[in-house]
């Protein structure tokens, strides 16, 4: 029988002409191609001398340089071992107050009562189509009136007051999957809704909490507006800011190699951040889409 | 620990739907009492607002004597067993146990000790390391119950406990819920829409409908007098036989009745209704017999069916000469077939007569 099973497999890819397959297989190697190169080129300019930089397009350089990677790390005034641990500190606190402050209203609109929940509901969703661009503006002057400008707080506040109706909404979905028998089982064991929410509901929310967590790390970590915005100080500079400083650094000159050695150590945490979150990202996003 | 329970009166609205329509109950205490009924006849709903998960909107609940309307679901000294056990899958069988008794903070020498006492009583002590995942659903179901055990609770409720079961353990597990109650001595409220555990399990039963009470008593009462048709056709498996009939003559302490072509003489007053009234005639299939015997008289020739060999018992799908259907439930076994024709025999006293309400006559 498995014998039988063997034939037919084998007959099924013997059926496809191979000309497809091989037409097939190029294109999506020279899709792959397509997509890698631009990275492969940066990695590949972090090692070469500045001046081959624009002369060439192959992905091999001539020789083979690491001097950018110490000229970009203490290239510009500030060293950047600064602008990664001001990204770290930034990256974690966003992480840490979006899964808090967006879990705790998720948890209110799954699972509490109160006078116009819907209501809320409806402009809390609202809000996920209003453009970054158009709330600027007015946040900027009310950040500059409580004198944060040039400070990490308007970065990382407004994280910790649910601001992010993406993952408010993306955790209520979630909630509402986890049968409600837990919490009243809870109730019953003399819970408050601080409790349930506590001991209940988010260990049995990894998953979409690990979500919100990646994401937000990825978001923030890329993010280049905003600290272009509120950060005026080099030493409060994020890495993406930094990347940013090495164009014209020179007096009207540019570092670019440098540049691509940074922006190549700055995609390190996020790879091994993703890495190691992966597992969890791709269960999350599975389990929310699903009824349980 | 036994404690009564009084529902005065109790209403449930869900805006301006009314689905709970002014209780009046007493449960005694250290009773078992099932609360038994149809979907959506409100008896889930009705152990809800005992619990505490639902606000009581109108009436009073007293528990002990205290009104318990606005007591919170934990204050109330119960502990319920859910449908779905709602065990909390990321804890421990040790830890869903003793959570409750965390919460009210106490000793962890006295949480360990209560734990213990209730893996023993329930033979769950092997599992206490286990998930509830890597348990099967009878034992889910000791530690949903090992779970309202720990607490020591007034009040024990179960909603629906043993319908996830597979019928083998269903009735394993009825056994033990009817010793655990007779062990710890409770008032304990069970919720079922199975009347073969509502028979077996309860010293009081509370039949509902529609929100309404159908009938209270015990499940013997209930059984042999049937308050209504509804409640005459829910208990009892198969369910009671009801032909249409009228009533013919009454008088003399006898109730004449035209049943299938056929008139028969029973010994009972007439309260309500005159001759002409169109009533139905309730036997239950067990009651029916093709024997002959001692006091009992010939109901009607009827055509066989279907004929179902249980081995302890045979069940007979008939139909009368007019062609409304008729079961009957002999003890044994009989070599009967389909297309054959019996007279059907029954014990006048046993039978029941409803009006055209469903009131019982």
């Amino acid at each position: 029988m498995d014998g039988n099973r063997g034939t037919e497999v084998v007959g099924l890819d013997d059926k496809r002409k191979p000309w497809v397959s091989l037409l097939l297989h190029a294109l999506l190697i020279g899709a792959s191609i397509l997509m890698l190169y631009p990275l492969l080129w940066m990695l590949s300019a972090s090692f070469r001398p500045s001046q081959e930089i624009f002369n060439t397009t192959t992905l091999i350089p001539s020789t083979v340089s690491l001097e950018a990677y110490p000229r970009g790390w203490f290239g510009l005034r500030v060293d950047f071992g600064t602008f990664f641990w001001n990204s770290l500190v930034i990256s974690v606190l966003s992480v840490a107050g979006n899964v808090m402050a967006c879990s705790l209203a998720a948890f209110a609109f799954a699972r509490l009562q109160f006078r116009g929940r819907n209501f809320w509901f409806a402009i809390m969703l609202g809000t996920l189509m209003l453009p970054y661009h158009v709330t600027l503006i007015p946040q900027y002057v009310l950040f500059l009136n409580l004198g944060w400008v040039n400070s990490i707080l308007p970065l990382v506040v407004p994280k910790f007051l649910a601001a992010d109706a993406f993952f408010i909404f993306l955790m209520v979905q979630f909630f509402r999957g986890i049968p409600k028998e837990l919490d009243e089982a809870a109730m019953m064991d003399g819970c408050s809704p601080w409790r349930i929410y506590w001991r209940i509901m988010l260990p049995l929310s990894m998953p979409v909490l690990a979500t919100a967590a990646i994401f937000t790390f990825l978001w923030t970590w890329d993010d280049f507006f905003g600290p272009l915005i509120y950060l005026n100080d080099m030493r409060t500079y994020t890495v993406q800011l930094g990347l940013r400083s090495f164009v014209d650094s020179q007096g009207g000159q540019s570092d670019w190699a440098g540049l691509f050695a940074m922006s190549i150590l700055s995609l390190v945490p996020v790879f091994f951040f993703f890495l190691f979150f992966q597992r969890l990202l791709i269960e999350g996003i599975a389990t929310t889409g699903m009824k349980r | 620990m036994s404690t009564p329970i009084t529902l005065s009166q109790v209403y449930k609205r869900y805006g301006s739907v009314e689905v709970i329509h002014g209780i009046d109950l007493e449960i005694e205490p250290g009773e078992f009492t099932v609360f038994v009924g149809p979907s959506g006849c409100g008896k889930s709903t009705l152990l809800r607002m005992i619990a505490g998960l639902e606000p009581i909107s109108g009436g009073k609940l007293l528990i002990d004597g205290e009104v318990m309307n606005e007591v919170p679901a934990a204050e109330r000294g119960i502990a319920m067993v859910f449908q779905s056990y709602a065990l909390y899958p990321h804890m421990s069988v040790y830890q869903n146990l003793a959570f409750g008794l965390e919460t009210a903070k106490l000793p962890k020498a006295v949480i360990k000790e209560k734990v213990q006492r209730a893996a023993e009583i329930l033979q769950i002590e092997p599992l206490l390391g286990r998930k509830p995942k890597q348990l099967s659903g009878g034992q889910r179901q000791r530690v949903a119950i090992g779970r309202a055990i720990t607490r020591e609770p007034r009040i024990f409720l179960f909603d629906e406990p043993l319908s996830n079961l597979d019928a083998e353990l269903r009735v394993q597990m009825r056994v033990e819920i009817a010793k655990l109650h007779r062990d710890l001595g409770n008032t304990m409220i069970y919720v079922t829409h199975d009347q073969v555990e509502a028979m077996t399990m309860a010293d009081k039963i509370v039949v509902l409908r529609l929100g309404h009470v159908e009938q209270i008593g015990a499940p013997l009462e209930l059984y042999n007098r049937p308050a209504n048709r509804f409640v005459a056709g829910f208990i009892g498996s198969p369910k009671m036989n009801f032909i249409k009939a009228a009533i013919s003559s009454a008088g003399g302490g006898q109730i004449v009745l035209d049943v299938a072509g056929q008139t028969l003489a029973l010994p009972r007053t007439l309260a309500k209704g005159a001759p002409g009234d169109a009533v139905e005639f309730g036997i239950r299939p067990e009651h029916l017999s093709i024997e002959d015997g001692p006091g009992k008289v010939p109901l009607a020739e009827v055509s066989i069916d279907l004929v179902e060999n249980l081995g302890g018992q045979t069940l007979l799908y008939t139909r009368v000469p007019d062609g409304q259907p008729l079961t009957i439930v002999l003890d044994g076994q009989h070599d009967l077939g389909p297309g054959s024709r019996i007279t059907a025999r029954f014990d006048p006293a046993r039978c029941h007569v409803f009006d055209r309400e469903g009131a019982v006559i």
